[in-house]
This record gives C-alpha cells, structure tokens and sequence, in this order.
C-alpha cells in the first residue's frame, strides 16, 4: 500500500504539501503532472479527483484533495511533531484560523498578481489594464499587512515559538508574487525576517528545491508556446477581466 | 464541561457563517450569549469592533478570554472543547478528512459564487445601487458549475455530503445555500437530489435552523415587497 502524490510545484498548495511530506520523512511516490499540460483534465486525473485540482493524494484506495485537508491527514496518519498542528485546542484554533483566513485572503492576491504580471502579459500575450492592476497590488498589500499585524505580530511564527502548518501554508502562497518578480518582501523587514526563520526551520534545501519552478518562472515563460495556453485563454480572462 | 463559562458569538445573521456558528451552539445547547453586530449600520468597523477583530469580520467568538474569528475555525474549536456528537467532526482521520475537503474548499468555491450573488441581486438593489446583470449572469454560471460538484462529487449517492451523517460540512454549505432567497432565488430548485438533502440537514436541524434562517426570510419579504411586480415575477 503506498501514498501517492499528485502535484505541480507551480502550485502553491502543491508546494505546501511536497514540502511537509518531505520534512517529516513521509514516503510517497511523486505523480509530477503539468497544469500547464491539462492533465487535471484528463480521465486519468478524474479517477482521482473530480474536482480537477493540485494537489490531490491516493492512499490506498483512499482519495483526497485539497492542501489543508491533505495536510491535517498526514499529520495525524503519520503521527508528525506536535508544533505542526498543535494537539492544545487554542494553538490549534490559532493554525485553523489561518488556514480559513488565508484562502480569501493571501491566496487569492498572491494567486492573481502571478498571473497578472507574468502568465497573462506573457503566456496568453494579454494586457492587464492599470487600474485592475494597480487594485491587485493595493489588495496584496492590504492582505500582507493584515499578516503582519494580526497573524504575526511580535511573534517568531504565527502561533507562537515554533512553525506549524499555518506558516508553511502562507510562505508558499508569499512566493508565488515572487515568482512573478515582484519582491513582496522589500520595505517589510518582519515579513523577511519572518521568510528568513521559515526557510531555516523547513531547511534551505527543501526550501528552494520546491520553490525551483516557480522562482525560475519569468525564464520558463520565454520558452512557453502561446499556442499551448490558448485552450486556457477564454477561461483565464473570464475568471480574472470579466 | 461544569463551571465553565458561557461562550460570547459576535454575529450578523444576515452572514451565512454567523448562522452556522448560531445553529451549532443552539443544537448543540452550548451556553452562549450573542451579541448581534448589524453589518449594515457598519457596526463592524468601530473602533472597539476592530480592537476585537482587526479583520472587522463576522463571526467572532470569544470564550473566557480567547478570542476566535473565522467560522471553520470556530466551528472545529467547539466541537472539540465541547465534546459534540462524533458526526459533526469525526474523530476517524479518512472521515475527518472528508470535512476538511469540504470546509476548505467551500471558501473558493460555494461561498465566494453565493456572497457575489448576494452583493448582484440583494445588496446593490436594495440599497439603490447600479447593478450589473451581465455580471450577475456569469456568477450564476460559475455557481452552476459549483453545485454540479457538491452534487456528484461530494454529495453522490450519499445522505449527507460527508456520508451517513450530517457534519460540519453539511451546515456551512446549507447556510450558504440558502442566502439567495434572500433576493426570492432559489438556486437549487431544479436540482431534487440537493433539494433532498437539503430537506434532511433541515430536518436534523430543526428549530435552530428556522430561527436561524427567519432574518432571510424577512429579508426576502422585504425584497420583494420593494421590486417592481414584473421584477417580482422574474425572480421567483
């Protein structure tokens, strides 16, 4: 019986997960799929979740999608370090809140200034129009404020002394603007700092091999083939510039 | 849980969230007060509200001290501390997983599809706002394609969409489902497998539910009574 991962580390929550596994010696056969290849769409993927989402894992006979869902899962499966998602009610109460937080927040911001400045202009050849980005950027810097003064604070890590899967969670949607070249972290020395302790508590190695992809993202967009992405096109514009 | 305080819940009834938060204290007799927050009057975003929640969101809830916001996290936090029936948020890892799919991809998908809705067809009407039905028509398709997943991948052939019994799952999704009629919408009215299951969570819910639900059926008179009569005739 054997866990099997399905992931794109251009996916944030993807990202989240490999690095989770990986930390805590998880064993897992990696399915490496490409979103930008479709495969979520295939019959294949279908059999293992319908929802058409990264990432997704099959243990055993055992189907389950997204990141936080799959996460909480390991945990307890693999019985992993407490400091991850806290057996104490109000620690834990503290890693939900922001795991409920972060998806209408950091997420969907983070998400929408990687396409904004990087795929749409350059895999879909599309232009963003000013106003819809200069409100993007308003709104990630509104997000990544609220995470600094109320997530944050004065603390080391969001809950307290130690990193759990609330900061795992936030650090890879921080990259994902990154990627895009846009440095969230100049003029926010606690937010680097806080980056800077992350990184050091999963492991530089881990670190930057799962944020390989979409660090090198602005480079892998030049050998793109607009083509390719044309069968996204009408479905990107109408989610993001209707 | 003897000598243990009453829980305090912040909430706007209006907010899907704050009702499920108000049905599971109620039918899981929690001692609890409620101080009710009206979004409208922008009671959310006074000083003191803020102080409390720096989010200037509903639900909050406080217990002894400890201050909770965001619903999921509420919602799991008090079937721990007070010991509620396995079924809401089971023990077992592959059925609590189950939950967790669901709770957290009802934020990106259900929620976001219903509170747009909401805004197109109850909130900018009744304030006396320009709306914009072009809008209004692609929001109802993206939430077509949402409830085509509740229905086949979550809810399938079972009662509940979790499985045999009704969970958190259940109640974050029935109070979303249910803020459209706030504008005479009943968007799962051609869908009789939902409209079962549906039935059953309100079942399971009873009184709580109904109380919870009166202000959408208040709203909703108030909406149609407001509406020209074609309008009216559209809608319902």
């Amino acid at each position: 019986m054997s866990l099997e991962m399905y992931l794109d580390l251009f996916s944030q929550p993807c990202r989240s997960v490999y690095i989770f596994a990986k930390k805590n010696d998880i064993q897992f056969d990696y399915k490496k799929i490409s979103l930008f290849e479709g495969y979520q769409y295939s019959e294949e993927y279908g059999k293992i979740n319908l929802l058409r989402k990264v990432p997704a894992i099959k243990d055993g006979d055992f189907c389950l999608a997204e990141s936080v869902a799959i996460m909480l899962y390991l945990a307890e499966k693999f019985h992993t370090p407490d400091h991850w998602y806290p057996a104490d009610l109000q620690k834990c109460a503290r890693v939900n809140e922001y795991l409920s937080w972060q998806h209408s927040a950091i997420r969907i911001h983070g998400s929408k200034m990687f396409w904004f400045k990087l795929l749409i202009p350059k895999a879909l050849e599309v232009e963003i129009p000013k106003e819809k980005m200069d409100n993007a950027v308003e709104d990630l810097n509104a997000s990544l404020n609220l995470f600094e003064e109320k997530f944050l604070q004065d603390r080391p890590f969001i809950v307290g002394d130690q990193i759990s899967l609330a900061d795992l969670v936030a650090i890879v949607e921080i990259m994902q603007p990154v990627g895009a070249g846009m440095d969230v972290f100049e003029n926010r020395p606690k937010l680097k700092a806080w980056k800077d302790r992350v990184r050091a508590e999963i492991g530089a190695e881990l670190f930057d091999e799962a944020h390989q992809a979409i660090l090198y993202a602005q480079e892998a967009v030049k050998t793109m083939d607009p083509k390719k992405m044309e069968h996204f096109k009408p479905k990107i514009l109408r989610y993001f510039l209707s | 849980m003897a000598g243990r305080q009453a829980v305090k819940a912040y909430l706007d009834l209006v907010s899907q969230a704050c009702r499920a938060v108000l049905i599971f204290l109620k039918d899981n007799k929690i001692p609890h007060t409620v101080e009710n927050i009206a979004i409208r009057k922008g009671q959310h975003k006074t000083p003191e509200f803020t102080k409390l929640n720096p989010m200037q969101k509903l639900p909050v809830l406080e217990d002894n001290g400890f201050v909770l916001t965001e619903s999921d996290a509420i919602l799991k936090y008090l079937a721990t501390a007070y010991n509620v029936p396995d079924h809401w948020y089971p023990k077992l890892p592959e059925k609590r997983a189950r939950v967790d799919e669901y709770t957290a991809w009802n934020h990106a998908n259900t929620r976001i599809h219903i509170s747009s809705i909401f805004l197109h067809e109850g909130l900018l009407p009744l304030m006396g706002q320009p709306t914009h039905p072009e809008k209004l028509e692609k929001v109802l398709a993206d939430l077509d394609g949402t409830l085509d997943k509740l229905e086949n991948v979550f809810l399938k052939n079972q009662p509940f969409l979790c499985g045999d019994d009704i969970s958190l799952a259940d109640l974050l999704a029935v109070c979303e489902l249910m803020q459209p009629l706030c504008s005479g919408r009943d968007i799962l009215k051609d869908r009789p497998k939902l409209l079962s299951w549906r039935s059953r969570v309100q079942s399971a819910l009873s009184d709580s539910f109904d109380e919870a639900h009166s202000v959408v059926y208040q709203i909703r008179e108030k909406f149609t009574a407001k509406l020209s009569p074609c309008l009216k005739q559209a809608t319902l």
